[in-house]
């Protein structure tokens, strides 16, 4: 149990998804524009972040044993397939949350934290109880980052930035210095 | 008419090192480009890497356009790059294996790289062998050119060193944040604001240019 929640705790801050591994960051920096936005295409994402854990895992006990070299290509094959599952089975049982992650739901596709997530609990040897923990902390990690960065950017529209500044540089600047904060939970462990 | 389908393949080329270029200008492949430029022989790596991978499938996909049906394309590229991305992750663990541990999940992670994909669908599936082979080289040329240039500055300002050879001595006290995550994203951002500063700079010169030809004119 304690394991657990070690792993949970890591990939929600020390090892933040976006902050210390560079995971998503094409959404990170895309769409946390607003708050509400952000904030539900964090719980889509980790909603995925859970199923794809649980088909990697399928995977690797009982089909990646045979042809490891097969991983990479199974893994994507995988993960696109599942995600467009999803979608279809969403849209036939709740058209109210289908319309509510709208076009968000396709594009986790090609979110690189999924597939990295897969390629971390395989390389760590996560067994299923630890592999479904450690999506849903990155998932969470991912969720915090993206809402966090949204709400600096609300506030950034409303002060007044130099032209040059506007945009992606910024962006990134203010993301330096939030990596920096995070960097602070690295102290969790060596205390705990 | 050989000349000037020499000029457009040499276009397509340059595009991608400066005007286009994939990471300053258009801002792709933002995941790889941060995550393993701590050091520059971790940089040219996975540019080589990137390059390997994206030649390879513009090659294939502009040689099988006529094969591949439009509703499936994506999903075929997908699996072309994976081939490819396998194929670069095995010879990497066989000749550089120390490496191939330090870049660990970045490698497979090419696959996610918006920007090859993004040369796929926008590039090589619509033009020919030749010009889709330029275009990647371009591309994978100015990717692996700004991963040099983030994990050069990194690595000096982190490690006191370029390509592991020590440049300062022992007074050197490096900037150990450099070479920690902020530092990736801190550099680019920098970067990034040079490149805006340097793209308005240049407006503004030629649009004085353009004002004195006017005036004599």
């Amino acid at each position: 149990m304690d394991n657990l929640i070690w792993i949970f705790i890591s990939a929600l801050l020390v090892n933040n998804f976006v902050l210390a591994y560079f995971l998503g960051l094409c959404p990170f920096l895309g769409v946390s524009g607003r708050l509400e936005t952000s904030f539900r295409l964090g719980l889509a994402t980790t909603f995925v972040l859970v199923v794809t854990a649980l088909c990697a895992w399928i995977l690797n006990t009982y089909v990646l044993i045979y042809a490891p070299y097969l991983r990479l290509i199974s893994f994507i094959v995988v993960i696109a397939s599942t995600v467009q599952f999803i979608e279809m089975a969403i849209k036939k049982t709740s058209p109210a949350l289908f319309k509510a992650l709208g076009i968000f739901l396709p594009l986790i596709t090609t979110n690189c934290a999924i597939l990295g997530l897969a390629i971390f609990a395989t390389n760590r040897g996560y067994d299923l109880m630890e592999g479904l923990v450690f999506a849903l902390g990155a998932g969470g990690g991912f969720t915090l980052a993206l809402v966090l960065m949204a709400g600096l950017r609300e506030e950034t529209e409303l002060s007044d930035v130099p032209a040059l500044v506007q945009g992606t540089a910024m962006n990134l600047i203010i993301a330096g210095i939030l990596s920096m904060a995070f960097m602070g939970f690295a102290g969790l462990f060596s205390s705990g | 008419m050989s000349t000037e389908k020499d000029l457009d393949a040499y276009q397509e080329f340059i595009k991608g090192i400066w005007r286009d270029n994939p990471v300053f200008v258009q801002v792709l492949g933002m995941c790889p480009m941060l995550a393993v430029t701590n050091s520059a022989v971790n940089a040219v790596v996975m540019g080589g890497a990137t390059l390997f991978v994206l030649v390879g499938s513009s090659f294939l996909v502009a040689a099988m356009k006529h094969l591949i049906p439009k509703q499936v394309r994506i999903s075929l590229y997908v699996i072309i790059i994976a081939t490819f991305v396998t194929v670069a992750d095995y010879t990497l663990l066989a000749l550089l294996p120390k490496v191939h541990k330090e870049l660990g999940a970045f490698i497979p992670l090419i696959v996610a790289n918006c920007m090859i994909l993004g040369r796929q669908e926008a590039f090589a599936s619509r033009h020919s062998v030749r010009y889709a082979v330029m275009d990647a080289l371009g591309m994978s040329g100015g990717f692996l050119l700004a991963l040099l240039a983030l994990g050069g500055v990194r690595e000096i300002l982190g490690s006191g060193s370029l390509f592991n050879v020590d440049l300062f001595g022992d007074g050197f006290e490096p900037w150990v944040i450099m070479i920690l995550p902020p530092g990736g994203f801190l550099t680019l951002g920098l970067i990034l604001l040079f490149f805006n500063w340097f793209t308005v700079r240049r407006r503004a010169f030629l649009q004085r240019v353009a004002a004195l030809d006017a005036e004599e004119g």
